[in-house]
């Protein structure tokens, strides 16, 4: 019962552990939509300062100032993409949590696939080494008499 | 035969270049969309009185540097002996932003240290400094006489980024 109890009290903490945020809370839009809007933007962009946080995440004041950025464009009216390119006119693709796919970063998207690729080439070849393994040449007839020689000497 | 047990080696000896050549590079130097584009639009208030303040329109005419400085910043008072060789030995025009600082800390900051800046704009809340995509000061940017970001530098410049690398630039685009 006791062990039940603690489990539930585990279960409902780690339920209302919000994920981790530094929106503060005199930053927030009063309409929920726009903010949600805000909230999503801003996770996908990286804070220059921390470098590995989102803007949504990072407690840094440039973060900050660009969390309040997206907000001031958001209400301005402009659309998603407009903020997230505003923001990548300035500071550059680098801002972007996941990589836009262009000329540039064809080999970062390409790489995975390729090193899966060339993974099954090696698994295919070894596999094809192996199962040839057995179709090694019977004996000759001079290795049998031999064979049959060394068998008859170990008979007791 | 000799290329299979040859094959593996070489291929570590790629990635081994390629991680020391990772390792070289500097995370914190994010290349910068703004060069050879004009600068932004922006106009700051002055911070001193006998100097005025900075925009847009101030940039063309000259090549100039802009430093992106503020008092709270500690690798700026590092920096700062080299924009007063700039500005006085050296002869070039230096133009500063002073980002999100408290402006009587600034003014205090210029009157101990000195002033090389030929105009100071006051950028309270950071606004223009996004604009110029500023993340980490101090930064300086090499602006040509059409008013176009040509170099970027981010963090303290040191002697030898002053002569390797800042007064190339401003004698080439000077040209």
């Amino acid at each position: 019962m006791r062990r039940l109890l603690s489990l539930c009290v585990l279960a409902l903490t780690l339920a209302l552990a919000a994920p981790a945020t530094a929106v503060q809370p005199d930053e927030k839009l009063a309409d929920p939509a726009l903010e949600a809007r805000a909230r999503t933007i801003g996770k996908q962009l990286r804070c220059l300062v921390c470098q590995n946080q989102s803007i949504d995440e990072s407690d840094a004041g440039l973060a900050r100032d660009l969390r309040l950025l997206v907000r001031e464009r958001l209400t301005a009216g402009a659309s998603d993409a407009e903020v997230i390119d505003h923001v990548v006119a300035r500071y550059g693709d680098y801002v972007l949590l996941r990589p836009p796919v262009k000329p540039a970063t064809y080999p970062l998207w390409a790489a995975p696939v390729l090193i899966l690729a060339g993974g099954i080439v090696v698994l295919a070849l070894a596999w094809r080494r192996r199962r040839r393994v057995p179709d090694t040449a019977p004996l000759s007839d001079e290795e049998r008499r031999r064979l049959d020689r060394l068998l008859e000497d170990d008979a007791p | 035969m000799r290329l299979r047990f040859l094959l593996p080696a070489l291929l570590f000896a790629a990635v081994a270049v390629a991680f020391a050549v990772g390792l070289g590079l500097d995370p914190r130097r994010v290349p910068s969309p703004l060069i050879d584009k004009p600068a932004p639009g922006f106009a700051l208030a002055p911070l001193l009185d006998d100097r005025p303040g900075l925009a847009t329109a101030d940039l063309r005419g000259q090549v100039a540097l802009v430093n992106v400085f503020a008092s709270w910043c500690i690798p700026c008072r590092a920096e700062h002996p080299l924009l007063m060789r700039l500005a006085e030995t050296e002869g070039v025009t230096v133009f500063g932003i002073n980002y999100k600082d408290k402006p009587e800390d600034a003014r205090a900051w210029l009157a101990e240290l000195g002033n090389p800046y030929r105009r100071i704009g006051i950028d309270r809340d950071g606004k223009a400094g996004i604009d110029w995509g500023v993340y980490g000061v101090p930064e300086s940017f090499v602006v040509d006489a059409q008013g176009r970001i040509r170099f970027k530098w981010v963090g303290p410049m040191a002697p030898h980024i002053l002569e390797e690398k800042i007064l190339p630039i401003l004698r080439e685009v000077a040209g």
